[in-house]
């Protein structure tokens, strides 16, 4: 008397009941009603202009002139629709598409600016141009941050490897008048960090925040004191690095607003992309990632396959402090040109938040990092042109892109499961 | 291969889980280790794997000393092991957990996915498993996933593939597919190494019985000894293996549950439809596989399931959506399954787990003030009156071991004054002492006119105190069968099929 039971997963023969999640469509309706308040009852006169090209392209595109009060109305009417179609499908229990939730941000986006810029110009290469500057640390943070959390350790030391990158290689590059010297300098530095990291979090098992924010609180403290006992001493040597020029690529530098956006770039830029590709790659597709993974998710499964967990975590928490001290290096090789006490002010925990909200991939981390970037850069840009918006209300922006874009986007997300869990053997 | 071990001592602190321990498997063999709980299989085993190092002792193969420093270098001598936990990534797929620690890679580290994929194909077609290389471990039943660790370990090549406790997890039906597999490997020329606690799977296996008790080896036995015989040595005195109870005396329907849905968060229905009542006076056991929404049934009778349908009612008065205090209050008694997660607080000394779900009114509290003097009073009362071997009323009760943290559990439940007593898994992982201990207390709750639903995976269990049976599969109930209805039949049932003169 036998039977065979079908090899099926039980879960997926059981019957399903519907949960309406009512998320999507409470988020609209809040920013659909800041829209109205604002754009429409608080609206403006003027037209609002959206310049897409510089006097240097080679292709000129027209500027965009929007009719302030019209072009509001217009959008506010768009985000009511879609707020109405969103709370159509919820009730119906079906999810609201993530197209639908982008479609919601740009108009929200577009009015907002409309908005702003009521009698002004608004620089949209210089907007974006500005976003990837700002993006640049973060997308190298938040590579070192997913790294060394998908291999179990959480890494809330990006801002001291950040720092600390950013030091050493002003330092280096000074002294020797070499900015690539200065690049390797700010890897070795982002290393070191995660040495300390590493030895304390997974050789004495010390709780794995404390030890990143100590670092952080030990690295602002140490970068700072010298830089006013050494740097401020002899500022043309030991603080002037040579910057990266930019290299314009050819043909790909000339397509309209991306060119200049993403192809006028240093090398710095140039080898993220190479970056977040490689890490992508690497970390999906190839025989380190798999390893690195499996550490991260079930230490003790990997161990009784014969990979050395305790081994694999602590390179890989190197490599990681390597990325972001990398990213360190654009504050002072790529952007400003010096270092100054505490320059990175909080990119560190702004790259940490990005690698959560892109749920541990490389890839939608980066893109968590671009936004974040966005909404930074956007408060800079509207307070230069003097749109009359308060400047408390400017302050706010990143924020509200953030909760936005966290409430819209991002649904469940599941870390790596043995994430900040020392293994310890018996 | 001939695997042997000699004077095996592992110690965790103080405790010593194996204490000189030989054991010698012949090649083409299975042998068994049969042992409580915590008597030291899987320590032992894990000192054989690589995963411990032994304090003393060696592991010979073919008569060569081996010195493993870790898993890898006991895999490359030919030894696969099917841990009692799966050692498997929820999150990877079966290939991927396969190839796992011996990848195949082409340019720039490449993965070679489609060698891990053939690989698969190749065993699961020597075994007749359906497995598809493809699927996410996590979404696969647990019966699948032992049949990925088996796979995991032959793609290795073992030679010698031990299986610690894989039927816990089993219904009989794919214990009786595992055995034949078992056979198979044998035939094959591997030697295998079972380790359980169940006699029945014993002898009908094993071709040299070793039996473990408290870290020592205290015999062997051959496969033709008496089931009682088997579990004397595995106790260490004789045991009642039969739950001594009178026919249950039922009175009217003291639960009743109709029609219960209960949907999880991923807008499953885990329990689906669920209707049965529970006597004054009768034990009802709930059987079925582990993961068939027993879980859920329980956790939704005392309130703790946030989307349920349906009526619970107890004595007549609808137990359906009131808060989990509310239901304590109306007189329920909860036994929950994972006692160190949702029983006790191990942080807290025994005294204070006693009154745990008691505080917020007398005797235990007064005008906000805890009264120590009379939990003191109770908590002595209770850990004589309960036999809970610990140093005092004050040890912490994270420090005990599986039966007596239990028996503290039961303590406090049955020392309210229950409508209702609800067990899941009472003894789940607990010596045979407190097993007896426990089922004496059920049974006296029973005779004491109380309805007692016992949630258990463990036919033994089932079929000893049951007055009915429901077996759960799936979500629902497959039927309701009078407490000595033949094994094989509550075990097609497990299976979800209803044979025939079976009411569903
Ligand atoms: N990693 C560990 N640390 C401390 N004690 C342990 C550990 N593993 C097992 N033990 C203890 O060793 C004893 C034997 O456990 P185990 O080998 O798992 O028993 P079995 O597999 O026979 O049920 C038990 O008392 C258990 O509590
Ligand atoms: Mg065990």
């Amino acid at each position: 008397m036998t039977t065979t039971t079908a090899p099926e997963s039980i879960s997926a023969s059981l019957e399903s009941a519907t949960i309406k999640s009512w998320k999507a469509p409470i988020a609209y309706a809040i920013f659909t009603l800041i829209a109205i308040l604002l754009f429409v009852v608080n609206g403006r006169d003027g037209v609002s202009r959206f310049r897409l090209s510089n006097e240097a392209d080679v292709i000129q595109l027209a500027p965009i002139d929007n009719p302030t009060r019209l072009t509001c109305i217009l959008l506010v009417v768009l985000l009511i629709a879609i707020t109405v179609y969103a709370t159509w499908l919820s009730s119906r229990a079906k999810r609201v598409p993530l197209w639908l939730t982008i479609l919601f941000a740009v108009a929200f986006m577009w009015a907002f600016l409309t908005w702003a810029a009521a009698g002004e110009t608004i620089p949209i290469t210089g907007l974006l141009l500005g976003t990837v500057a700002l993006s640049a640390p973060l997308i190298f943070g938040s590579l070192g941050g997913v790294i060394s959390e998908r291999v179990g350790v959480v890494n809330v030391a990006i801002e001291g490897q950040l720092l600390a990158g950013a030091f050493l290689s002003a330092f280096v590059a000074s002294v020797t008048g070499n900015p690539w010297a200065g690049l390797v300098a700010a890897m070795v530095a982002g290393v070191l960090v995660s040495f300390m990291l590493a030895v304390f979090s997974i050789r004495y098992i010390v709780d794995q925040v404390i030890v990143g924010v100590v670092l952080n609180v030990l690295v602002a403290g140490l970068t700072s004191f010298l830089y006013s006992t050494v740097l401020t001493s002899n500022t043309p040597l030991f603080n002037s690095p040579p910057r990266f020029p930019r290299i314009s690529i050819p043909i790909l530098s000339e397509i309209p607003i991306l060119g200049p956006v993403l192809f006028r770039q240093t090398v710095i830029i140039y080898i993220m992309y190479i970056a977040v590709f490689v890490v992508w790659w690497g970390l999906f597709r190839t025989k380190w990632g798999l390893r690195l993974r499996a550490v991260g998710e079930h230490p003790q499964a990997a161990d009784t396959v014969g990979i050395r967990v305790n081994p694999t975590r602590f390179w890989n928490v190197a490599i990681a402090g390597a990325i972001a001290g990398f990213g360190g290096a654009y504050f002072t090789l790529g952007s400003v040109g010096g270092f100054t006490k505490e320059m990175t002010a909080g990119a560190g925990f702004i790259a940490l938040a990005a690698v959560i909200f892109g749920r541990w991939d490389p890839i939608r981390a980066t893109l968590a990092a671009l936004l974040f970037g966005f909404a930074t850069n956007l408060q800079n840009v509207l307070g230069a042109i003097g749109s009359g918006v308060p400047s408390e209300f400017l302050l706010m922006l990143p924020y509200v892109v953030t909760i936005f874009a966290v409430a819209g986007l991002v649904g469940y997300v599941r870390g790596p499961a043995a994430s900040g869990k020392p293994y310890i053997k018996a | 291969m001939k695997l042997e071990l000699r004077g095996i001592t592992k110690r965790f602190g103080s405790l010593v889980a194996n204490d000189d321990i030989d054991l010698t498997i012949e090649p083409g063999e299975i042998h068994c280790l049969l042992g409580e709980n915590g008597a030291g299989k899987s320590t032992l085993m894990n000192v054989l794997y690589g995963l411990y190092q032994a304090e003393e002792g060696e592991v010979l193969l073919d008569d060569v000393v081996q010195r493993f420093a870790g898993p890898g270098d006991a895999m490359r001598a030919g030894i696969g092991m099917v841990h009692q936990h799966f050692m498997l990534i929820p999150v990877f797929s079966v290939a991927e957990n396969v190839m796992l620690g011996h990848e195949e890679t082409g340019f720039g580290g490449r993965l070679n996915l489609d060698a891990a994929r053939a690989k698969v194909r190749e065993i699961s077609a020597r075994f007749g498993f359906h497995v598809d290389p493809d699927a996410l471990v996590g979404d696969l039943p647990v019966g699948v996933q032992q049949r990925v660790e088996i796979i995991k370990a032959l793609s290795r090549d073992a030679k010698v593939l031990v299986f610690d406790e894989p039927t816990a997890v089993l219904t009989p039906q794919e214990t009786d597919e595992l055995m034949t597999i078992m056979r198979q490997l044998k035939s094959e020329g591997t030697s295998i190494v079972f380790i359980t606690h169940k006699l029945r799977e014993v002898r009908e296996v094993a071709d040299r019985i070793t039996v473990i008790r408290l870290g020592k080896v205290v015999g062997e036995a051959s496969p033709t000894a008496s089931n009682s015989e088997l579990a004397a040595l595995m106790v260490g005195r004789s045991v009642e293996l039969t739950v001594q109870k009178e026919p249950a005396q039922p009175g009217p329907a003291g639960l009743i549950v109709r029609n219960l849905d209960v949907i999880d968060h991923l807008g499953l229905k885990v329990v689906n439809n669920v209707s049965f009542d529970v006597r004054a006076g009768e034990i009802l056991a709930i059987a079925g596989v582990q993961g068939n929404g027993q879980t859920e049934l329980t956790e939704a009778i005392l309130g703790l399931q946030p989307r349920v349908t349906g009526e619970i009612s107890l004595n007549g008065t609808s137990l359906t959506g009131l808060s989990v205090r509310k239901i304590l209050n109306a007189g329920v008694g909860f036994v929950p399954e994972d006692r160190t997660e949702d029983g006790l607080v191990g942080q807290f000394t025994i005294a204070e787990n006693l009154m745990l779900d008691r505080s917020d009114r007398p005797p235990f509290v007064k005008n906000g003030n805890l009264q120590l003097g009379f939990l003191a009073e109770f908590a002595q009362e209770k850990k004589d009156e309960f036999d809970i071997r610990c140093e005092s009323i004050y040890s912490r009760a994270g420090q005990l071991s599986g039966g007596n943290q239990q028996k503290v559990v039961l303590a406090r439940e049955l020392s309210r004054d229950l409508k209702l007593f609800v067990a899941s898994q009472p003894t789940r992982g607990i010596d045979v002492g407190s097993i007896e201990f426990v089922h004496k207390r059920m049974v006296a709750t029973r005779d004491a006119g109380i309805p007692v639903v016992v949630v258990s995976t463990e036919l033994d269990e089932v079929v000893a105190l049951a007055d009915r049976i429901a077996v759960m599969y799936r979500g629902s109930i497959v039927g309701i069968v009078p407490g000595n209805t033949p094994r094989d039949v509550l075990g097609l049932m497990m299976a979800g099929e209803v044979p025939s003169g079976v009411a569903a």
